[in-house]
């Protein structure tokens, strides 16, 4: 991962230094971004780098870099790139500038839907959404005249059949490694029981009837997957889709435009997404829904933040969507949704529709204690009972040293 | 020397000793005795967030920091004695697990977990790079001359690869369908998940180790064995010594400073073992102290660091080093002053 960043970053500084090709405006202030490093960001980036002077980082870790790099004076990039999760601690920390005025002048062509407002006021424009839904290969389902599961038990069913007709080495992937993964894969989970993690005082809720069924639900699906699991993240699972290895997958749609690079891909227009399944009948999608944007530092000058906003919009502009339509699910105009976006529309369209992931602090650090303890259950040390309960007690701990428990 | 010529050589590395290690350790010391914590308000915030289509507004009571006028974080500072190491230490549910008689269940307890781990894995490595460290110099030293460089150049490859790099190296051999691992499939004709076993990624840590380490133990022996007195060596051959007697009785005494100083060594970079956890994602089965403090340390995806609890451990850490290497120091010292 660490490679594979910073061959993206290294790339994406040489095209910095190409010529300011199809960008509206000669940009002359120097501009710096740091996001995430997945593909959708380094097409933006690259459309960013056409108005000059701009040098982007694309960095799987840049969620613990981004807080500290922000609170410095001035703040060491100008732009960032931030999801609904990792939106959190610049808000707390006020690091991020508002938009109102910047939007006003330069980004009257944004669609009301990116602004994403706190108290009103613009904080962040979201650029695409994300979230974990059913990727299936639908060459294997037709063999076997399977329908596309739309609960787990339905899930576990084809799972069954597939096993049993042994055309893959496994018939699902699940992205459970150790840490931020598998408490994701939990919280998936978790809401699809109806689930909440905390109650108005911040105490942990998770010890409960939903939690055990999520852990059980897990467990049984665990079955039909590699048994490497605990080591397996989505690069991991998206490879086994690619490489042939699994049928199906609660899978990233961002993941999405991989499974038809043919340069990677044996599976290329096999793979199609369907809505995320349900946990029980009639709840919501067993996921969480995300979007992806960026923010401008609070800390440096106003000509700057300007200089950065503009950059921005280039980045995020149609031109920029037409070239890459097929990273990600575009929230900008001129998006054309393709096959593999049919299951993140089918997943946030669907009522009761599942909840957006919660940006507050509680949740970092119940993500934290779900991805360190969750792991004993898989590997048989604790039940799930206890398990769960020595999450809620790791989180109590953290959240006594962070202040927001007595 | 003049203490004026010795003060102007040594001051330099004193600096520097105190800028990156004495002030770092006070630092820590201090912050495991207290907490520093945002002053925190419960604020109802309406959010507006994309949704595909239209947008969705929630409105609900979040706890926030109170920011200053200046747009900074509020925070406090608490003196809060030992508090920080009895949640390490997991103190509260291992009164439990002890009042239930549930010994077990202790070592589900991260420090607890992580310190028999780091403990086997130190221990075990010991003698194997000793030993490892010791044949091959030995075998390098009586390989016939031309033999030598290539030699020497093969048995430090390990050592001169990167730490991460090594064991990621390693771990592509064995995890998923690794080399080795489809191998052994073929062979076998079974299905082998090695990265499903938490006993056979321990092992995999401690090959990765003893593989990367012993090299370092090569050349010092190596080095120590170009000083074997010959004289002592051929009056032991005319006494009818064999080479297991001449090794027992001649060379290994007269090594037994560098075998003291390269134990010494290993013990405190074992019991910091971390590279191995990074390398291997052994996280879900086995862990280090080392790791856990760097857990501690890493921010969430709310920017919340448990800098209390991870000076906490990393002091710890430091404790048990030190006690693993008081029997070692005692030995030395005893040496060097005799057995008064």
């Amino acid at each position: 991962m660490h490679l594979r960043s910073m061959l993206l970053a290294g790339a994406t500084a040489l095209t910095a230094t190409g010529a300011a090709a199809e960008c509206a405006f000669d940009n002359d202030t120097p501009v710096k971004m740091l996001s995430a490093g997945f593909e959708a960001w380094k097409s933006v980036t690259d459309a960013m780098a056409e108005c000059g002077n701009f040098e982007a980082e694309l960095d799987q870790e840049f969620r613990t870099k981004q807080p500290a790099a922000f609170a410095a004076d001035p703040s060491l990039y100008h732009l960032g790139g931030v999801s609904n999760g990792t939106i959190t601690p610049l808000l707390n920390q006020g690091t991020v500038r508002p938009l109102d005025a910047l939007v006003e002048e330069y980004g009257q062509h944004l669609k009301p839907n990116q602004l994403i407002r706190v108290d009103g006021q613009i904080m962040a424009v979201g650029m695409m959404v994300n979230t974990q839904h059913l990727m299936y290969r639908k060459d294997i389902f037709d063999e076997l005249g399977l329908d596309v599961p739309k609960t787990y038990d339905e899930v576990l069913e084809a799972a069954r059949v597939i096993e049993e007709s042994g055309v893959v080495e496994y018939p699902l992937g699940m992205t459970m490694k150790s840490g931020w993964n598998i408490g994701q894969d939990f919280n998936n989970m978790f809401i699809g029981y109806g689930g909440w993690f905390y109650d108005d005082e911040g105490m942990p809720t998770v010890n409960t009837e939903a939690g055990v069924s999520a852990l059980e639900t897990m467990k049984a699906l665990t079955e039909y997957a590699d048994p490497e699991v605990l080591v397996s993240d989505s690069t991991y699972v998206q490879q086994q889709f690619q490489q042939g290895m699994i049928a199906m997958a609660n899978l990233w749609a961002s993941r999405g435009g991989a499974m038809d690079n043919a340069e990677e891909s044996q599976v290329v227009g096999d793979v199609y997404a369907a809505a995320a399944p349900r946990a029980v009948e009639g709840g919501p999608p067993a996921t969480t829904l995300w979007w992806d944007g960026i923010v401008v530092a609070r800390n440096i000058t106003d000509a700057e933040a300007e200089a950065a906003f503009r950059v921005a919009m280039e980045g995020i502009n149609t031109e920029m969507v037409q070239e890459s339509n097929d990273e990600a699910i575009w929230l900008i105009d001129g998006y054309q949704p393709n096959r593999l976006a049919e299951g993140a529309i089918a997943t946030a369209t669907t009522q009761p529709a599942p909840p957006s992931y919660p940006s507050t602090s509680q949740m970092g650090l119940m993500h934290t204690a779900l991805g360190n303890e969750l792991p004993a259950f898989f590997t048989g040390k604790r039940s799930a009972e206890a398990t769960l309960a020595a999450v809620e007690e790791a989180y109590i701990t953290a959240a006594k040293e962070a202040g927001l428990l007595e | 020397m003049k203490f004026r010529t010795f003060a102007a050589f040594v001051a330099p590395s004193i600096v520097m000793m105190l800028i990156f290690i004495a002030f770092p350790l006070v630092t820590v010391f201090l912050n495991s005795f207290r907490i520093t914590q945002p002053v925190v308000e419960q604020v109802e915030v309406e959010t507006c967030t994309a949704g595909f289509l239209e947008q969705t507004c929630t409105t609900e009571i979040k706890t926030q920091p109170v920011l200053d006028a200046a747009g900074n974080q509020v925070t406090t500072t608490e003196w809060v004695g030992w508090l920080s190491y009895e949640r390490v230490l997991g103190l509260a549910a291992m009164g439990e697990a002890l009042a239930e008689g549930a010994w077990a269940g202790i070592l589900n307890i991260d420090f607890w977990k992580a310190l028999r781990f780091t403990l086997t894995f130190t221990l075990i490595t010991l003698p194997l790079v000793i030993g490892l460290g010791l044949a091959i110099a030995i075998a390098v030293n009586n390989a016939a001359r031309s033999l030598k460089g290539p030699v020497i150049f093969v048995s430090l490859l390990p050592f001169i690869i990167t730490p991460v790099i090594g064991a990621l190296s390693i771990r592509w051999l064995f995890y998923g369908d690794g080399i080795v691992t489809a191998l052994l499939e073929q062979w076998l004709a079974t299905d082998i998940s090695v990265a499903a076993n938490g006993w056979a990624i321990e092992f995999l840590m401690m090959f990765y180790r003893v593989w990367h380490v012993a090299p370092f133990a090569f050349v010092i022996f190596y080095a120590g064995l170009q000083t074997v007195n010959q004289d002592t060596l051929e009056s032991a051959i005319i006494d009818g010594a064999n080479r297991w007697e001449r090794l027992k009785y001649v060379i290994v005494p007269h090594l037994m400073p560098l075998i003291i100083f390269v134990a010494l060594i290993h013990l405190m970079d074992a019991y910091r073992a971390f590279e191995e956890v990074v390398g291997f994602s052994s996280q879900a089965y086995r862990i280090t102290l080392q790791w856990l403090t760097y857990d501690l340390l890493t921010p969430d995806d709310a920017g919340n660091r448990a800098i209390s609890r991870a000076s906490a451990s990393a002091m710890l850490t430091m404790v048990g080093i030190m006690i693993l290497l008081i029997p070692l120091l005692r030995r030395t010292w005893r040496d060097h002053h005799g057995e008064s």
